[in-house]
């Protein structure tokens, strides 16, 4: 109400408000995380470009951990179910998230696609993110770990040309390394030199998931990470 | 393209706002967005433009405040230069992202009668 003379005009009034603008998917993804914590359920954010291997590294990954660990998975595609489809094939559950046209996974995509999945029996549940190395990097999901893979074919200059998904992984599995000796220009390390200048914290794995190369070192990562979560636990329950 | 869904975000918040205030309308916005928050400022602005047609934002131009993306090291030992692996020469330590990763709805300017 206009003050002075009581005309009814409107006022203009700036609001201050700072407020992060993905603040209602962080709170969906808090209430993901609780819910993983909560069962013990240790989960990766599976993140790469298209073909980037993202399925083979997890078919691989139930061949490794078969009958020693529960394995699940919830794939996002934008259209099909045929990565869904492959997981189930070796003997992984998995849920589908056919996003239509999102390019990316959010937080409550995720809830929702939880309903459909048995997941609180899981050791470990991968969410195998739409096949993009820019929007998904935006969006927490409740995960434990970032997980991109990078395969040898796409360059060596990948992370500097997508620096916000590279910085935030917490593991990068290089893939297809059964193939480096044919491609004659692609050198390791400087993939590894161009991960430096964009994670604070360079990891790496080189794997495989035709000759199995690296899969032990990936799963001992993982296990590790597991273990890692399950004592940070036990030191939240016993207050210290 | 997730400025959309960014966009969308933010029309929600905006509403959610305006409604508790009761306001007429909006008319200014005003953003920050870091240089490493993965978003690209002009699709984010064109998402914007194109999407505040018909929404509580159709008459409030975006002002977008732009951080610098600026690494430092943890233990004091000042700021690393993007570009540069990211550790400090000084002391080892892997560096710390001080600003940059921001995307901050800051200020709305709303109509109230």
């Amino acid at each position: 109400m206009c003050d002075s003379c009581g005309c009814g005009d409107s006022d203009l009034v700036p609001v201050t408000v700072h407020e992060r603008i993905l603040a209602n998917n962080e709170r969906a993804a808090r209430h993901n995380r609780e819910h993983f914590h909560d069962h013990g359920v240790t989960v990766i954010n599976l993140m790469g470009s298209p073909g980037s291997g993202k399925t083979a590294v997890l078919e691989a990954t139930a061949r490794s951990l078969s009958g020693t660990s529960s394995l699940g998975v919830l794939v996002g595609d934008l259209a099909t179910d045929n990565d869904a489809r492959r997981v189930r094939a070796a003997g992984i559950v998995a849920e589908a998230i056919t996003t239509g046209s999102a390019c990316h996974l959010d937080a409550d995509m995720v809830h929702k696609g939880l309903h459909r999945l048995p997941w609180r029996q899981l050791d470990v549940l991968f969410i195998e993110n739409v096949g993009n190395l820019v929007c998904p990097a935006v969006y927490d999901l409740g995960q434990d770990a970032n997980v991109v893979a990078l395969s040898v074919t796409e360059g060596e200059d990948k992370p500097l040309k997508y620096p916000t998904m590279f910085r935030k992984a917490d593991l990068v599995l290089l893939t297809k390394v059964d193939l480096l000796p044919v491609l004659k220009d692609i050198s390791v390390a400087r993939i590894e030199e161009n991960l430096s200048m964009v994670m604070p914290r360079p990891a790496m794995i080189a794997v495989s998931a035709t000759t199995g190369e690296g899969i032990d070192a990936w799963v001992q990562w993982l296990s590790a990470l597991r273990q890692d979560r399950r004592q940070a636990a036990t030191v939240v329950r016993s207050g210290h | 393209m997730h400025e959309y869904s960014i966009v969308q975000a933010m029309f929600d918040q905006i509403e959610a706002l305006a409604r508790e205030r009761h306001a007429l309308s909006v008319k200014r916005v005003c953003v920050r967005v870091g240089q490493a928050a993965g978003l690209d400022v002009s699709l984010f602005k064109t998402a914007y433009d194109t999407f505040r047609v018909h929404t509580i934002c159709e008459d409030a131009p975006m002002e977008v405040d732009e951080v610098a993306e600026r690494w430092s090291c943890p233990n004091g030992h000042g700021d690393i230069q993007p570009g540069r692996r990211l550790t400090c020469e000084t002391c080892g330590r892997p560096a710390r992202l001080a600003s940059g990763d921001e995307i901050v709805l800051e200020r709305v300017e709303l109509e109230v009668r």
